[in-house]
């Protein structure tokens, strides 16, 4: 099982611990920049970027950058990388990173062919890397590392996980919980394509036994059944934190694409009403507005006391 | 983006999958020619991009000129969920034995192309009994679990080969292609014990659209989606009358359902992604002016690091162009929103700090 903290924070006795290194693939293009410069400021290590045809050149006055992922990784050790290049060059970025031996990677890029997502996909497998991603806003643990695009404002520290497919809900949904008192231990972003890297199930595996967890928020939406899949896995495992659900797309017509490549329902296959009936079933209260979930969450843990 | 029937079936017959004879048309005029080309018996049937035609009368029989003259208008005025009539496919009749089941499909739970295959076919996918599910990597099919397949299903000699030739076909289209789904259903086993496709479905990845220019004839958009995919934007036109815009997709969705709890019909979901500039927003109300149902506009953007009187400024220039000239409910979240209040004072946009307020004034304002 991925050890997600190990990877993002390290062990006390590590010499990086909470300062581990991070790689920005398309590091100088304008996106790209904007975001390394944003998780610097929130105090991620970016140690290196890279750009082909760029290498020698240092970013920012600062990180140096490198022409391929194998000399970036050779020259920092880094295992942490997150991917800020076109949607169809990611695949070749991504394989780059995982042959040199990245263990956490990041896919910020939307609208990737699901092929490539796959092929990825096969390749962390073998290699024993996760991806997080892609169409994802990104990881977090509130105050120590940001490997992503979030806005810094709606997080503080704190003993709530956070699971989300969409960006701006999770950014929407923490905001909610932390003005309610609720910081969170970690956030992770699923991404809203229809194959994702880490899946709802996937995450909750990472977090589930975090010694000091006091609960979770699942923002779901509709698409796919990973949210049914998690509420079984909530009901098999045993898993009795207060948790609470969102499911955005209740009033979305059938078979449209709802601006993410994944939000689609097909006939019953991805409504909202099967993924709060599964839900119900996991005893989960599933909030009916992002404004919501910190009440909900608050009542189950008055009743868990 | 879903095929239309005879669109998936051009692709069949590339692919060399034994289809009827058929023809499409767009009027009754070049359908009376394929009639007679055709002969009669034939199937009548609409083509729309969803599921669910036979039930809605979307699929008819015709004997003779009469029921020609007849049924051919009617099914072209017919509307399903929604959608209108895209064309007519006139299709040979058949004379079936048994009727199938066979699809390939992206298994998005387990991450990897999954076949579905049934003796049993002929009805909608959730009603389809004895299901044979076999998962398939990226979508590679073997000569040898093709055959598998085939035993399970209990077919024999001629047909088992014929199956087999279908499947493998299928794998390599779906693979080609870079479709999300294709299936046939049914597929049939006519009185020579040949197998035909009588119905198609495929969806592609519209991601991969840039390696695909063949499939680009097949796309479909009105000119709305394509200025708003220029934009970068995503846009679903509905048929309310509040237009919905905000930033990110879950966001939007979000705003829709409590915008239709609060008993707000929305005339279109905007998403202008993930960040929120003078231009992108400006440019979103320029959409929104060209749909003419449109009563209000309800604008929920969680800005982060925007500053919304940068997104202010937008309002006010499309009220200065004369873009728009309907009421705007906004939730402005981010930096510098007192400011951003006090640029709009007296204009017809109004800002509330929640969106929950914001839905209500818009249900109440586009009653008015």
């Amino acid at each position: 099982m991925t050890d997600i903290f190990g990877l993002l924070k390290g062990k006390p006795e590590d010499p990086d611990y909470e300062k581990k290194g991070v790689i920005v693939q398309g590091i100088t293009g304008s996106y790209g920049s904007l975001h390394a410069s944003n998780m610097v400021s929130y105090g991620t290590n970016v140690v290196a970027g890279v750009t082909p045809g760029k290498g020698g050149q240092t970013w920012n006055d600062s990180v140096p950058i490198y022409n391929t992922m194998q000399e970036a990784v050779d020259a920092t050790n880094a295992k942490i990388s997150i991917i800020f290049v076109p949607a169809k060059f990611f695949l070749g970025a991504a394989k780059e990173a995982l042959e040199a031996g990245i263990k956490l990677l990041v896919a910020i890029p939307e609208h990737v062919p699901i092929r490539d997502t796959m092929e990825t996909l096969e390749l962390a497998n073998k290699k024993g890397a996760v991806i997080i991603g892609p169409n994802t806003p990104g990881i977090m643990i509130p105050e120590l590392i940001k490997v992503g695009i979030m806005p810094p404002m709606p997080f503080k520290a704190g003993k709530i996980a956070v699971l989300s497919k969409s960006g701006t809900l999770l950014y929407e949904i923490s905001d909610a919980l932390t003005n309610a008192g609720f910081g969170q231990s970690i956030t992770i972003g699923i991404g809203g394509d229809p194959i994702n890297g880490t899946r709802l199930i996937d995450a909750f595996d990472m977090v589930k036994d975090i010694p000091d967890l006091e609960g979770m928020v699942v923002v779901g939406e509709i698409g796919g059944d990973s949210e049914e899949m998690l509420a079984q896995r909530i009901i098999d495992s045993g898993f009795n934190k207060p948790t609470v659900a969102y499911i955005a797309g209740r009033a979305a017509p059938k078979e449209k694409r709802m601006g993410h490549a994944g939000a689609i329902v097909m006939g019953n296959y991805g409504s909202a009403e099967s993924k709060i009936s599964m839900f119900n079933k996991a005893n989960i209260p599933v909030a009916k507005r992002p404004a919501e979930v910190p009440v909900l969450l608050a009542g189950k843990m008055e009743k868990s006391d | 983006m879903q095929l239309l029937e005879f669109q998936a079936k051009e692709l069949f017959r590339e692919y060399g999958i034994n289809l009827l004879r058929s023809i499409s048309s767009t009027n009754i005029e070049e359908g009376r020619k394929h009639a007679k080309e055709l002969g009669y018996p034939f199937v009548i049937k609409i083509q729309v991009p969803v599921g669910g035609r036979g039930k809605a009368g979307g699929i008819q029989k015709c004997q003779n000129d009469d029921e020609f003259e007849l049924k051919y208008p009617q099914v072209m005025d017919l509307t399903i969920k929604g959608e209108k009539a895209r064309a007519i496919l006139l299709e040979k009749m058949a004379d079936i034995k048994k009727e199938l089941y066979l699809s390939l499909f992206l298994n998005r739970s387990k991450r990897c192309y999954t076949i579905i295959a049934s003796a049993e076919g002929g009805v909608e996918i959730e009603s389809v009994k004895n299901q044979i599910i076999k998962e398939v990597g990226l979508g590679e099919v073997s000569d040898e679990l093709a055959k598998e397949v085939a035993k399970e299903m209990g077919l024999e000699g001629n047909t088992a080969e014929q199956f087999v030739d279908t499947l493998k076909k299928l794998s390599e289209l779906t693979i080609e292609k870079e479709a999300e789904l294709v299936e046939i259903n049914p597929l049939a086993i006519m009185q020579d014990d040949s197998i035909m496709a009588l119905d198609g479905k495929f969806v592609t990845d519209d991601n991969s659209n840039f390696r695909h220019p063949e499939l680009q004839k097949y796309q479909e958009k009105t000119e709305i989606e394509e200025q708003a995919e220029k934009s970068g934007f995503s846009l679903v036109e509905l048929d309310g009358d509040i237009a919905v815009v905000g930033n990110g997709a879950g966001l939007v969705m979000s705003t829709l359902d409590m915008l239709s709890d609060n008993g707000g019909k929305p005339a279109c979901f905007l998403d202008v992604g993930g960040g929120a500039t003078t231009e992108s927003v400006y440019e979103a109300l320029t959409l929104i002016s060209k749909l003419d149902r449109v009563k209000g506009i309800l604008v929920n953007l969680y800005g982060g690091i925007v500053k919304t009187t940068v997104v202010a400024e937008a309002f006010l220039k499309a009220y200065e162009d004369n873009l728009i000239d309907l009421p705007v409910f906004a939730r402005l979240k981010g930096t510098e929103s007192d400011k951003a209040k006090e640029m709009l004072q007296g204009s017809r946009t109004n800002i509330f700090d929640s969106v929950e307020e914001a839905i209500n004034a818009a249900v109440m304002g586009v009653k008015k």
